[in-house]
């Protein structure tokens, strides 16, 4: 029972680390991991935007890949689009695992490809002025890590 | 087929989907995005250089030499920037 949810709405994280104990009641551990909107150089707002379809496949992909690599129970993924403010939340990776070290590295593997394959893209907005975020090599560098 | 456009490059064609028939002599989908190409104005622009672009079929993500067919949905955008 993985979730994924692609949504405007904000998340609570307690809710859903809640809902993974619930579902997953033999799990030991749960890792969370929170991306937040940084109020870089003046950036006043972030406006995301997402190819519908082709982010939950990708999403879907990645998690059964976890799956395979990793004994964890379930995880989670919610990926909020639309117009953001410094300091909102972005995404949530969750993953349940019996024992902490799949659950750790797991929720990497999922945010590293989040980062490189799941198509979602970033416009900062600097006092009214809008500029698409590049793609940056470290996050490439990062999910390669993964063989 | 369906074309669909992402991020700087909908903004640049100031569309972000359209149908059209399989070009003559398009085989993949690199020579789809030099036919768009070749259309000029803002398709030039946005197509000038394929290394800063990316694309899909079915969304799937493709490399340049993937085969295209009159049925698919290609799409083409930027390096993904979410997380």
């Amino acid at each position: 029972m993985n979730t994924i949810r692609i949504q405007p709405d904000d998340f609570d994280i307690a809710t859903e680390i809640a809902a993974l104990r619930q579902a997953y009641q033999e799990a030991g551990a749960i890792v969370t991991f929170t991306g937040i909107v940084r109020g870089d150089d003046g950036v006043t707002a972030m406006a995301l935007e997402h190819y519908p379809g082709m982010t939950e496949r990708e999403i879907v992909r990645h998690m059964e890949a976890a799956e395979a690599r990793w004994p964890i129970s379930g995880a989670t993924v919610i990926h909020r689009i639309g117009t953001l403010r410094p300091g909102d939340n972005i995404v949530l990776v969750a993953t349940a695992s019996q024992h902490r070290h799949a659950a750790f590295e797991a929720a990497q593997f999922l945010m590293d490809y989040l980062k490189t394959r799941a198509p979602f893209w970033k416009e900062e907005i600097r006092g009214g002025k809008a500029s698409w975020v590049e793609a940056k090599e470290a996050d490439h560098a990062a999910a390669n890590r993964w063989p | 087929m369906t074309l669909l456009y992402f991020a700087w490059v909908r903004q640049k064609l100031g569309t972000g989907e359209e149908h059209l028939e399989l070009p003559p002599g398009v085989s993949t989908v690199r020579e789809l995005a030099e036919h768009l190409r070749d259309r000029g104005g803002v398709f030039a622009d946005a197509f000038s250089n394929v290394k800063a672009l990316r694309a899909a079929i079915n969304q799937s993500h493709v490399s340049w030499d993937a085969p295209v067919r009159s049925s698919d949905e290609v799409a083409f955008f930027p390096p993904v920037t979410g997380g």
